[in-house]
């Protein structure tokens, strides 16, 4: 704050105003004929198709992907758990219980402290959408998809999907979030190429991925 | 420096410069170039990640059958944010801050390290993690903070390297790409304390892991950068591959975004767009690992300060010029890095800028108000590969051509042009163009003059002066006997 | 057809063959060349070096002379993209009306070389005898400002005895760019290697373009090397013919 009292805001301000009067190009509007954008639909691609792309894309990342139907989901999870030995799964305060079979033991997040994420053998979500054409999942944090360090400590991540949920192109999934709330995309583990362009899996966050991908 | 010295310690050469990524002090490019040019091991480098790249983003380019559609969006959505900066800006502001966070604005380069340190000292804050930012090495928040005894810890793999191993960015999206694999093991066992470490990048990548994981955990407070501000939602959008974003974001109670006001976007939805160019151009990947979008304080879900320092530092400078503003599009995809033939040979530090490349060619100058690296708009052919790859359609030829000509006419302005060879040569061009019988006399006097220091055909292996810049690696015909205008009029009319 | 030929500044000097060859292609197609005595150089050099002020008569003058050509043809993409891509800007920022309605009026009449054959005169064989390995040179403004794609092959095709071999990288800059080749001489001479090296694993003898300023820095450094390739302007590759060779 200059002693006149022009803060900096005013002045940056002042500057982008001054900068726009001299140089701004006329108005335009935005052309938007890509695909899924508004009334131009995504390629006439099947229900079937979409999904199939999903899967593809999903193993592109090398994450499983196992389709089962609702009152399956507990059991393939917990299954899949186990056979990976995995017991220790956290999941979202507002996680359905019927998920939850036995065999792992269920940790609900009631603000579980950094050391005990840090600890556990994976965590299971709830998710907002699936993208086909990138193979990513986004969630929206909501009561059954948690936290956002939920997905972030643990090693392991299973996420539950339905295929209602699975849409083909990134403008379609963005068309069901709600911009008021906090989205994380998922695209594959993480992954660096920074040494010598060699791609490497599992930087930070989980290095595991599988999706149980629900058929009604 | 003597010639032995550049022939054969081009690293330690190279080292002693290499902290100079601040065009006011840096080497015009074609002297910075010419060390670099004979670093075997960086060329090599450089041009395997371009090529890797390259090929992975033409191969999703050519499968993305709306790929002109989204640049076209693209370029739109950037022009119009642009347009409309003040409102967009102030939109953002408010929702933003609406949302439990603190909007700072800050001029100039020390003034957002000014207001930084005051949120660092107001936490009591002596560290801080950091994920990769153009924006605060623009800055040069980490030397400033050190001055102030607070450690700033880089969490980027890349940026580890670079920092551990005292050097500096040469790519915005793969900035240690100039370094080998037995490099990084050497730094990494050096200064992690692990003599074992072998030089598998699997190894060196869980080394990394495992030394960031203590610093995830333990410091409270988190600078970034930031991709994208959302005027709509107040939004924040941060695109990584690592995971150190996120661990960045979520972890620490206290989290400083320092943004360029460029950045900003109109809607959410704009980012359906955004999100499928960036990617594709900058890792040649459908999607990137993570991206991660918020506005203000998430209750119980990551940070409970957030700030976002808005940065000017001659950004307005860039906006008052109708041809240069169009830089301000840019999205730091670095595609244009990746295409262009020039970078390609020489690779990032030689620009002197911490914006490498075509678009540090028209960056860096704008925002130093072309009174620092002029040699930038020069150091390009003009192919136009840069252009054809970029998302958001900058003509970046076209800039580098009238930043030429803004270099050019604050030189006429001074007394020194008058000695200027080659302003000189210009003027004098210029003269025999204007009208045929000039042009053809000095058609005429090139070839007397010529015949003076040649005999027939042979080529010249030597030229003096300026021209003596091709004859050192090219040969030159020697001018015909007789030019095609004579040969026309001798013709006659068929 | 009468086709004004705008030789440019550089192939009247130093590549006259280049402009005679073109003479003999559109003679033997049975139009009638002429040429505007008057003209020089259409400002390209002085442009990208920043000169624009000393472009501009330049542009305004090249504009005046062919103004009332049936068509002008142009053996150099770049001096092509020069005039489609900035003319307008030039007579636009100078507040020049009448030169920006010009300019407007002769865009659609003035074509590159290969444009001209394959567009306006809607041919591929010039009926061409060149019998010789050939390898085929993208320039930068051919191939990104004007579009060039893949005309210039198809002409090169059609060109009876001719082996034509492609280019790896054929799109890479040669580092030629005007004044970039002695501002910036050594990366220039390292990206005019990459392209040497490209040639050579041709194997061709001749390595043609439609750019006689690629050409000659690509011949630079042939030449230096004793490599035994040399380079040929695209006009001059379709001048010979069977009774009477290049």
């Amino acid at each position: 704050m200059t002693p006149g009292g022009i803060t900096s805001r005013d002045r940056v301000l002042e500057r982008i105003r001054k900068a726009n009067l001299r140089a701004a190009g006329p108005r335009e509007a935005i052309p938007r004929n890509y695909d899924g954008a508004g009334s131009h639909r995504a390629s006439v691609q099947g229900k079937d198709e979409v999904v199939g792309l999903f899967e593809t894309r999903l193993h592109d990342y090398d994450a499983r992907v196992i389709r089962v139907r609702r009152d399956e989901i507990a059991a393939k999870a917990a299954e899949l758990l186990l056979a990976g030995n995995r017991r220790r799964i956290v999941v979202p305060d507002g996680s359905p219980m019927a998920w939850q079979a036995d065999g792992p033991e269920w940790i609900r997040d009631h603000e579980l402290s950094v050391d005990v994420l840090n600890g556990v053998d994976g965590v299971m979500t709830a998710a907002t959408v699936g993208v086909a054409v990138s193979g990513s999942i986004a969630l929206q944090h909501g009561a059954a998809e948690g936290r956002r360090v939920l997905t972030l400590l643990p090693d392991y991540q299973l996420c539950v999907i339905e295929v209602a949920q699975v849409v083909e192109t990134l403008p379609e999934a963005f068309a069901r979030l709600d911009p008021a709330r906090p989205v994380t995309f998922f695209s594959g583990p993480s992954a660096t190429a920074d040494i010598e362009m060699a791609r490497i899996k599992g930087v930070h966050g989980p290095r595991f991925l599988d999706v149980l991908l629900v058929e009604d | 420096m003597s010639l032995v010295q550049i022939e054969r310690g081009s690293h330690e050469a190279r080292a002693h410069d290499a902290h100079t990524l601040d065009p006011r002090t840096a080497s015009p490019f074609p002297a910075a170039a010419k060390i670099d040019l004979r670093d075997t091991q960086l060329r090599r480098n450089v041009a395997r990640a371009t090529d890797t790249i390259q090929r992975k983003r033409a191969a999703l380019v050519e499968e993305k059958t709306d790929w002109q559609a989204l640049r076209d969006a693209g370029a739109a959505i950037r022009r119009e944010a642009l347009t409309n900066l003040d409102r967009y800006l102030l939109e953002f502001e408010e929702r933003f801050q609406a949302a439990g966070g603190t909007v700072h604005w800050a001029a100039n380069a020390s003034e957002a390290n000014r207001i930084v340190l005051g949120i660092l000292r107001e936490h009591e804050a002596s560290e801080v993690i950091k994920i990769k930012s153009m924006t605060t090495a623009e800055i040069g928040l980490n030397d400033f903070l050190a001055r102030h005894d607070v450690a700033a810890y880089e969490t980027d793999l890349a940026e580890l390297i670079l920092q551990l191993g005292d050097d500096q960015p040469s790519h915005i999206v793969v900035p240690a790409l100039h370094k080998n694999r037995q490099q990084v093991r050497e730094i990494f066992a050096r200064t992690m304390g692990l003599p074992d470490l072998t030089d598998d990048p699997e190894a060196l990548t869980a080394a990394a892991r495992r030394y960031l994981r203590e610093k995830f955990l333990r410091v409270k407070t988190a600078i970034c950068g930031g991709n994208f501000l959302i005027a709509e939602t107040g939004g924040l959008a941060i695109v990584e591959s690592e995971g150190n974003g996120r661990m960045c974001l979520t972890l620490p109670e206290t989290l400083i975004a320092i943004v360029g006001i460029e950045k900003v976007i109109p809607r959410f939805a704009d980012l359906e767009v955004l999100l499928q160019t960036l990617p594709r151009s900058a890792t040649g990947e459908r999607m990137n690992p993570y991206n991660s979008i918020w506005s203000g304080v998430v209750p119980g879900d990551g940070p409970k300060n957030m700030h976002v320092v808005l940065l000017d530092n001659g950004r307005t400078r860039v906006l008052r010029d109708a041809i240069g503003r169009q830089t301000l599009q840019c999205i730091r995809c670095g595609a244009c890095q990746n295409a262009c033939p020039v970078y390609r040979q020489t690779g990032g530090h030689a620009y002197g800028s911490v914006y490498a490349g075509p678009i540090g060619a028209i960056l860096t100058p704008q925002l130093e108000d072309m009174r620092y690296a002029q040699s930038l708009p020069y150091a390009s052919s003009l192919c136009g590969a840069c252009y054809e790859v970029c998302p958001v359609k900058i003509n970046i030829p076209e800039v580098l051509v009238h930043l030429r000509a803004r270099v050019v006419d604050r030189g006429r302005r001074k007394l020194a042009s008058l000695f200027d060879q080659e302003r000189a040569g210009m003027m004098m061009m210029a003269a025999v163009f204007a009208n045929r019988s000039r042009y053809e006399a000095a058609q005429r006097l090139a070839r007397t003059a010529q015949r003076a220091v040649r005999h027939g055909d042979a080529w010249y292996h030597w030229l003096p002066g300026m021209a003596g810049r091709w004859t050192e690696t090219r040969d030159l015909a020697p001018l015909p006997q007789q030019t095609f205008r004579e040969w026309w009029q001798q013709r006659g009319q068929p | 057809m009468h086709i004004s030929l705008f030789i440019t500044c550089y192939n009247d000097t130093l590549f006259p063959r280049t402009g005679q060859s073109v003479v003999r292609v559109l003679e033997r197609l049975g139009h009638t060349v002429e040429f505007p005595l008057e003209q020089t150089c259409c400002g390209q050099m002085h442009f990208n070096t920043g000169y624009a002020r000393e472009a501009y008569p330049l542009a305004k003058r090249f504009v005046e002379i062919f103004a009332d050509a049936e068509a002008v043809c142009i053996p150099s993409s770049s001096c092509v993209a020069m005039i489609r891509e900035y003319y307008p800007a030039l007579a636009r920022e100078n507040g020049d009306a009448a030169m920006a309605a010009a300019v407007d009026r002769l865009l659609p009449r003035l074509f590159e070389f290969s444009e001209l054959l394959v567009d306006r005169l809607g041919v591929t064989d010039v009926g061409a005898y060149f019998p010789h390995r050939v390898t085929y040179h993208a320039s930068c403004h051919g191939l990104r400002s004007l579009h060039l794609g893949d005309k210039p092959m198809q002409l090169l095709r059609a060109v009876g005895g001719l082996e034509l071999v492609p280019l790896e990288g054929l799109e890479q800059c040669c580092g030629f760019g005007g004044t970039f080749a002695v501002k910036n001489a050594d990366v220039s001479a390292a990206m005019l290697t990459d392209k040497t090296r490209a040639v050579l694993n041709t194997r061709a003898e001749v390595c043609t373009a439609c750019d006689n300023s690629c050409l000659m820095h690509m011949q630079g450094m042939l030449h230096r090397q004793f490599a035994g390739v040399r380079t040929l302007h695209i006009a001059e590759v379709l001048a010979g013919t069977e009774d009477a060779p290049a």
